[in-house]
């Protein structure tokens, strides 16, 4: 003989006792696997960018509007530094969020603390991405003999 | 948090030091992005407006705050590669106190390099 028992608590739960009742899905979990995977792109894209702007030639010295004019106008460093803007602002508000979340407490401050943080990051994000591709080396004030 | 509770395999030794200093480096890292975005997004107003600004970065004063942000970088990337290893390589646990040790032991090296180097061209000895 055999008795039909059912799997303990499955499906039965009183629903106060459900604790995960609004999931948030697999986003935490995209969110660790994103800051692992940036993480491993930043440390060539930043690392590559120091070298380049500070270790040969001139270093600091050298950086001015033409310096950067040379730059962007190779499409790699371009992209270098669009792939450089996004993952670095995502990367880092997500560290930030990480932060805020461990050590702000009162739900008022929670969201209003990662509010300034996400807008902050929207402007940032689309102001370096508008700089990027609308970036114009004849712009008016530059006295180079090719702008003539 | 009771004193009973120092002394663990955690509090107070190399995991939760590393910790720390990851959160404290990756934040001045965001705050020192954001400020140069800005810096950068200069190159759209004027050429004046923008080598003006990088004018100030030229400073010998600025130059020992940029050491000081590689720095902070250098550990950052270095540790969250440690971190990475602590996460997917299958002896990581086990090793993670050794990793530590080749972190900073590695942050020196790449430290020295770049002093050297950025030091002598901002105080302009190159």
């Amino acid at each position: 003989m055999s008795a039909d028992i059912a799997a303990p608590r499955s499906q039965r739960l009183d629903p106060k006792y459900v604790r995960a009742r609004k999931s948030r899905g697999s986003f935490e979990m995209v969110a660790w696997l994103f800051m692992r995977l940036s993480g491993v792109a930043l440390v060539v894209l930043i690392f590559g960018h120091l070298f380049a702007n500070l270790m040969v030639g001139d270093g600091i010295t050298a950086i001015d509007f033409g310096f950067v004019a040379g730059k962007w106008a190779d499409p790699v460093w371009m992209f270098w530094d669009l792939a450089m803007l996004w993952l670095a602002m995502l990367h880092g508000t997500n560290g930030v969020r990480t932060i805020i979340n461990d050590y702000a407490e009162k739900p008022a401050t929670r969201v209003w603390l990662k509010g300034i943080l996400y807008v902050a990051t929207v402007v940032i994000v689309l102001l370096g991405t508008m700089v990027i591709f609308t970036f114009d080396p004849c712009i008016a004030g530059n006295t180079i003999a090719a702008c003539k | 948090m009771s004193k009973a509770s120092s002394g663990t395999l955690y509090r107070g030794r190399e995991g939760m030091w590393s910790w720390v200093g990851h959160r404290i480096t990756g934040v001045v890292i965001f705050l020192f992005l954001l400020v140069h975005v800005l810096d950068t997004s200069l190159v759209r107003v004027s050429p004046g407006a923008y080598d003006a600004v990088m004018a100030t970065y030229k400073n010998p004063l600025m130059a020992l705050g940029e050491t000081a942000l590689v720095a902070a970088i250098v550990f950052h990337a270095f540790n969250g590669l440690r971190l990475i290893l602590v996460d997917f390589w299958k002896q990581g646990t086990k090793y993670h106190r050794q990793m530590l040790w080749g972190v900073l032991a590695l942050w020196v090296v790449t430290m020295v390099a770049f002093s050297i180097r950025h030091l002598s061209i901002a105080f302009g000895g190159h």
